[in-house]
């Protein structure tokens, strides 16, 4: 089968392996319909998540037919079409019993404090990802759902993680009537985590980044407004301006560990001295008013970052944060597709033959030909 | 005003914002978000008919975190460890826990070592890397390069260039470091 491979930093390739074999009686395989590359996948194309083995596959986010299962499988049969959540989880731990299904204890051997995930480095448990013609998919009576007959292939992707962490982040934040809310980072995460704040009754909603197609899709596609990093000298004197000196009351990181806007704790952040840049997190703390609320779902290294943590000690904020558990997400979420409320596939802006996947990581990972989701398309090679 | 009890006035009423924005409000009430409470416990089990899943075979000793019990019952197979990374990212596995620094930066070292070593190995086995079509460089054609990256605000094109350099640069040169090291080790003990 075709499935892209890791090289190293910055390099992926399209090279013919085997098709994944059963390996659990859980298992089932799936031919991957349509795909997706991540925000999260440009922290490993860029060589910032340790244990990332060349010759592996990325891709946590796809659909497919289930091609092939294992003799315990009870839920799924050949010829079903199905959409999978980014995490694999088991659905029985002391975690997965209580919905945490970003946080299963069964199925990463490599590392207790992350959840595993599909093409995401041994870090993450050391899968295969979905990012070629057929993926295994593990404990697959738990994690795969039919997808209904009325969702379009596109709304089905972007169910598989970016629009389910988008409102997962909204969540996180407890938004009241009224609140004003900050997201920073206007990818496919923070897009949906804006429009998502609405549908919890924000009363404003502000996105802030630097690319701006961005911006003019948070205006048009979230109902935000705008704020381009660049144009203004001090983040946080700008939103306790906008706020009337109070601050927001919620804020949300939809940035993660590559945040631009400092040069040093970029530096920092490639040379592996830190965790990941918190820029962003840190204008969140900066932003927000006294008691407030910082959400993160934006992804860090598990070494140290430079976060202003006395800052939010003193202001009494509440930090909350995790890897999205999608499938809890989904009743809700498939309610809001059904109705119109929410439409995912529209921000998505390529359609890249799994073929031509190093051109659709260049182009996303520099921020190129106005690309803000491309979906990867195995058959169309 | 912030400086006495009352919130500052927002732009909009509640009224205004639903006219405006499909969905304002549906889910204003915390009973339809999905994940609250954060600990929720269901009894379903989303589908999963064990108490715990049967163990996957274990066909090479799998490396896992020294944090964990045992070999969890569920496990990825992709690329097991090989060469000189796989014995770096064994011993890192087998030394230090997650609280340990020293086990993500010998991970760090063994990924850099495995993509140096893979390059050399490529072209031994006949599929040599290709800096031109691994790095996507050639999908600039497609967009307009310089238009999409200057005179737009942008942030990260002062960085853009170099960041391939970053990563990679340091870990040549330790390499560098370590192989002259060795080398004069060598020649002191001959
Ligand atoms: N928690 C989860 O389960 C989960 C799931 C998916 C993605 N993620 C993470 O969410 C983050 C965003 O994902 P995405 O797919 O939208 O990625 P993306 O890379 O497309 O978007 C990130 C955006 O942040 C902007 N940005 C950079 N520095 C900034 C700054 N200082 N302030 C404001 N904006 C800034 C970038 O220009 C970009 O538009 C990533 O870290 C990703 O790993 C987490
Ligand atoms: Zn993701
Ligand atoms: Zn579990």
């Amino acid at each position: 089968m075709r499935a892209m491979v890791y090289r190293g930093p910055y390099r992926v390739r399209v090279e013919e392996k085997d098709i994944p074999p059963i390996e659990h009686p859980n298992d089932a395989i799936i031919r991957v319909q349509m795909g997706a590359i991540c925000g999260s996948d440009l922290h490993l194309y860029h060589g910032l998540v340790p244990d990332t083995r060349v010759g592996t596959t990325f891709g946590h986010e796809f659909i497919g037919v289930v091609h092939e299962v294992g003799s315990s499988v009870q839920n799924l049969k050949v010829g079903d079409r199905v959409m999978v959540p980014f995490n694999i989880f088991c659905g029985s731990c002391w975690f997965c019993a209580r919905g945490l299904y970003g946080n299963c204890h069964n199925t990463n051997p490599n590392a207790t404090a992350v959840g595993a995930i599909y093409g995401y480095s041994h870090t993450t448990g050391g899968y295969d990802g979905g990012q070629a013609a057929f993926v295994r998919v593990p404990v697959a009576d738990v994690g795969p759902t039919l997808i209904p007959e009325w969702m379009s292939d596109e709304d089905a992707v972007m169910l598989t993680d970016a629009l389910p962490t988008g409102y997962f982040g909204a969540q996180l934040g407890d938004i009241v009537q009224g609140d004003v809310v900050v997201v920073f980072g206007a990818g496919p995460v923070g897009l949906y985590a804006a429009k998502s704040a609405w549908l919890m009754g924000a009363g404003r909603v502000i996105v802030v980044d630097h690319i701006e197609d961005r911006l003019e899709k948070a205006r048009t596609f979230a109902h935000a407004e705008t704020l381009n990093f660049t144009t203004v000298k001090d983040i946080a004197v700008e939103m306790k301006k906008t706020t009337d000196f109070l601050g927001a009351d919620v804020c949300i990181d939809a940035v993660g560990a590559e945040a631009d806007g400092g040069f040093m704790q970029h530096v920092t952040t490639k040379l592996k001295l830190q965790g990941g840049s918190p820029i962003a997190l840190n204008w969140a703390i900066d932003s927000v008013r006294k008691g407030g609320t910082i959400s993160v779902v934006g992804v860090y290294g598990p070494v140290f970052s430079a976060v202003k943590f006395g800052d939010a000690m003193q202001k009494g904020l509440t930090l909350r944060m995790n890897q999205t558990p999608v499938k809890r997400q989904w009743p809700r979420l498939f309610e809001h597709v059904k109705s119109g409320v929410l439409k995912p596939s529209e921000i998505i802006t390529h359609r890249i033959p799994l073929e031509h996947i190093a051109e659709g990581y260049h182009l996303f990972s520099s921020k190129l030909d106005g690309c803000i989701k491309p979906v990867v398309i195995p058959s169309a090679s | 005003m912030t400086y006495t009890a009352a919130k500052p006035p927002l732009p909009e009423t509640p009224e205004q914002l639903r006219a405006r924005i499909p969905g304002w409000g549906v889910d204003l009430d915390p009973a339809d978000r999905p994940s609250s409470p954060k600990l929720d416990f269901r009894d379903d089990l989303t589908g999963a008919h064990w108490e715990f899943p049967d163990r996957q075979p274990e066909k090479y000793p799998r490396e896992r975190s020294m944090e964990h019990k045992f070999l969890t019952p569920v496990f990825g197979t992709a690329s097991p460890p090989r060469g000189v990374s796989g014995a770096l990212r064994t011993l890192s596995y087998r030394k230090f826990s997650e609280a340990d620094v020293a086990h993500w930066l010998i991970l760090m070292a063994a990924d850099r070592v495995d993509s140096m070593g893979s390059s050399f190995t490529s072209v031994l086995r006949g599929k040599p890397d290709n800096p031109i079509t691994e790095t996507g460089i050639l999908g600039e054609f497609k967009a307009r390069p310089i238009r999409d990256r200057f005179g737009r605000g942008r942030a990260d094109t002062k960085h853009q260039w170099m960041d391939p350099l970053i990563v990679t640069t340091p870990w040549v040169l330790r390499a560098g470091v370590v192989y002259l090291v060795a080398k004069g080790l060598r020649a002191r003990r001959d």
